[in-house]
């Protein structure tokens, strides 16, 4: 199952693609069926075999702070941190 | 690498495992859109100054001064007081900041244009002085915001709007390597080169950036980043291939590493 | 306070101290480079904040920079290194913090001489700097005005968040005079600092202090802002002096140490019999246009001496509006003209008087 999944804010995302050539998994595209306020095709996740970890790798090279992480983490492991 | 809060509405518990966030833009940040073209690592080094204010909580307690140059506006999406700067002078502002508000983190961003063109006399004498100010200094080798002509940093034979036969070093010279230059004060403690090409390299600027401003919270010196940076639009070229181009080129002509790390900063923190 | 022998650069220094000057940036000049001297020697044992910058540009910004935090703040230069501030004046104007400026004009224009002149009347009046803006420009005559002048600077700068220049000569920086100053301000706490100034965004949103409208219309908007305000300045604080006017059939006008030596020359032409009288004006901008043209409706001529080539002669036909011939006589290049000289010009100018209207 997967664990982790991102959210991309389409009014912040400006399409620049950086964030699907750093996708471990190659887990996001270019979304072709809708544009942002701006106009520009947003960055979506795309998952079907729910492979994404979270490991945050787009955020770090999203210029717009865009991407929201996150993971599912053991109970325990939570509580912790 | 974490940034921002886990309030209790993000966890939601299914079959043992909880939803954590793991990252979101941080409170350092306006919560708007920037004008930043797409792609413009801008962005990325703008991410990662919040994300280590944000860290080390001192978001109501920094005071930055924006530069002239497409960062102009940095104002707008830095949530902290700032100044904005004549072109160049940054540096003595933020010495005026930082001599009357001595408990206040004080940071300049400049550009190429900004911190190497004609404000080449205020850097040297800030870093000279061993100002206890952190500058931020964005070389993407040409001027942006005023459409793309040579910057002091522009490669030989790189082509620009005012090197349309790309930098011709007979008439223009040779690039300006500020860190190298820098590194020569007594004043300076922390003067280190990355580069924002990659996912690796981001992160180690963040931390050279967290590093930096240590520096300065401790009072050992002046501190200066170098982001070897991408300009997509002002080179003619996709946002992946800017980072390439980066890679490919900048690196070699401007070397990554550490100029000087005064010897009271921890080997810890250096690479 | 008990009266001292103080030279004017470090009279001027001082009773920057005494107003509450946090900081103080400049660097070396003649003629006033005692003041930067003063300060580097005051201000750390007050710890205060001194700092010599590499050049006049770097001091104007730190200047900048300081002011931006809500500080009592100043510089002081001379000609060519107040025309090197002139980028960093405009941007100080354009985002309202309050400044202190002192000018001790020199010969030039280029580089010039050390000698003391008037030559900077239209660069500081004017505003100097690009835009639109003028700072409220004060010329003292003597070391005890120049004190009290640079004292009223700080807080007219404050009360209007605009720039204060106290414009004085190489003579007034140089000489040395009997003068008061005044008992030691206490300094302003943190939390007493402006709403607007960049403290650190504790408990409220953050501060931007800049002057940049890239919107023409709302450019527009904060130009008006800087026309009202303008508007206050010209109606609360005009300063000027008048001496012998009543029945004064020719008048001088006259600032600063030209003001002070056409005194000498009117008042030796008055023992002499003849009707002259003396406007001298303390604030040049705001200038005293409604007195100057009050004089002119009584008079039947008006001579302007300065020392330079006829600055504060157009502000002075301004006034006048054409009511009676203005006449002008100055000297350049850093010459100080004598009273006698100026005497001649009365005796001359008196003589045609009939000839006025």
């Amino acid at each position: 199952m997967a664990t982790g999944y991102i959210v991309v804010n389409e009014d912040l995302c400006k399409g620049c693609e950086l964030c699907t050539t750093v996708c471990p998994k190659d887990l996001i595209s270019m979304a072709q069926d809708r544009f942002t306020p701006k106009g520009y095709h947003p960055a979506e996740l795309v998952d079907p075999d729910r492979e994404c970890t979270g490991c945050g790798i787009c955020a770090v090279i999203c210029p717009d702070a865009a991407i929201t992480v996150y993971r599912f983490v053991p109970a325990e492991k939570a509580a912790v941190s | 690498m974490h940034s921002g809060q886990m309030g209790d509405e993000l966890m939601t518990e299914r079959d043992g495992m909880v939803e954590t966030l793991i990252y979101t833009k941080p409170v350092s940040l306006t919560t708007g859109a920037t004008h930043y073209c797409p792609g413009c690592t801008h962005g990325i080094a703008h991410r990662l100054i919040a994300e280590v204010i944000d860290d080390m909580g001192r978001r109501e307690s920094t005071l930055g001064v924006a530069p002239v140059g497409c960062a102009v506006f940095a104002y707008d999406y830095f949530n902290m007081d700032f100044a904005e700067a004549a072109h160049g002078r940054a540096p003595a502002m933020a010495t005026g900041l930082k001599r009357v508000s001595p408990d206040k983190l004080v940071f300049t961003y400049q550009g190429d244009g900004d911190l190497a063109s004609i404000g080449a006399a205020e850097i040297l004498h800030a870093a000279g002085r061993g100002e206890n100010i952190t500058v931020i200094f964005i070389n993407n080798a040409i001027y942006g915001m005023t459409g793309g002509q040579m910057a002091p940093t522009t490669l030989p034979g790189q082509k620009t709007t005012s090197t349309p036969s790309g930098r011709d070093i007979e008439v223009h010279g040779f690039p300006l390597k500020m860190s190298e230059v820098l590194s020569q004060m007594d004043g300076a403690a922390y003067i280190v080169r990355r580069s924002l090409h990659d996912v690796a390299h981001i992160r180690k600027a963040k931390k050279a950036i967290r590093t930096a401003f240590e520096v300065q919270e401790q009072g050992i010196g002046f501190s200066m980043v170098e982001l070897l940076s991408s300009c997509p639009t002002n080179w003619g070229i996709s946002a992946e291939d800017a980072l390439t181009w980066v890679e490919e080129h900048m690196v070699p002509a401007f070397p990554l590493g550490d100029y000087k790390v005064h010897e009271s900063i921890s080997a810890r923190k250096k690479g | 306070m008990p009266k001292e022998l103080l030279k004017g650069n470090i009279a001027f220094a001082e009773a920057a101290i005494r107003a509450g000057c946090e900081a103080y940036f400049g660097y070396p000049i003649t003629p006033q480079t005692e003041a930067l001297e003063h300060m580097s020697k005051r201000m750390p044992e007050l710890g205060r904040v001194f700092l010599q910058a590499e050049s006049e540009v770097a001091a104007i910004n730190m200047v900048y920079g300081a002011a931006c935090a809500g500080v009592r703040v100043m510089t002081s230069s001379s000609s060519p290194g107040v025309s090197l501030m002139m980028e960093g004046l405009s941007y100080i104007a354009g985002s309202e913090v309050p400044v202190v400026l002192v000018n001790v004009m020199r010969g030039g224009p280029g580089l010039g001489n050390i000698a003391p002149s008037q030559g900077d009347y239209n660069q500081m009046v004017k505003g100097g700097g690009h835009g639109d803006y003028k700072p409220i420009v004060l010329a003292p005559a003597t070391i005890q005005e120049l004190i009290d002048l640079t004292v009223i600077a700080f807080d007219l700068a404050e009360k209007y968040r605009t720039i204060a220049v106290v414009l004085a000569d190489g003579s007034i920086g140089q000489m040395m005079e009997p003068a008061e100053l005044p008992p030691m301000r206490e300094l302003r706490q943190v939390a007493e600092r402006p709403h607007w100034a960049l403290t650190g965004a504790v408990d409220r949103e953050p501060n931007v202090v800049s002057s940049i409208y890239i919107d023409p219309v709302e450019e527009e908007v904060f130009n008006l802002k800087l026309v009202e305000k303008q508007k206050q300045i010209e109606a609360e604080e005009i300063r000027f002096r008048e001496m012998w006017i009543d029945d004064a059939e020719i008048a001088l006008v006259a600032f600063g140490t030209a003001g002070r030596i056409a005194q000498s020359a009117v008042k030796d032409a008055r023992e002499n019999g003849m009707k002259v009288g003396l406007l001298r004006p303390i604030s040049l901008y705001p200038y005293p246009y409604a007195a100057v043209q009050q004089v002119a409706d009584k008079v039947n001529r008006i001579l302007v001496v300065e020392m330079n080539g006829g600055q504060m002669l157009d502000d002075v036909r301004l006034a006048v509006e054409g009511r009676v011939q203005v006449d002008f006589y100055g000297r350049m290049g850093g010459i100080v003209p004598l009273p006698d000289e100026v005497y001649e010009q009365i005796e001359k100018t008196y003589a045609q008087r009939a000839n006025g209207r």
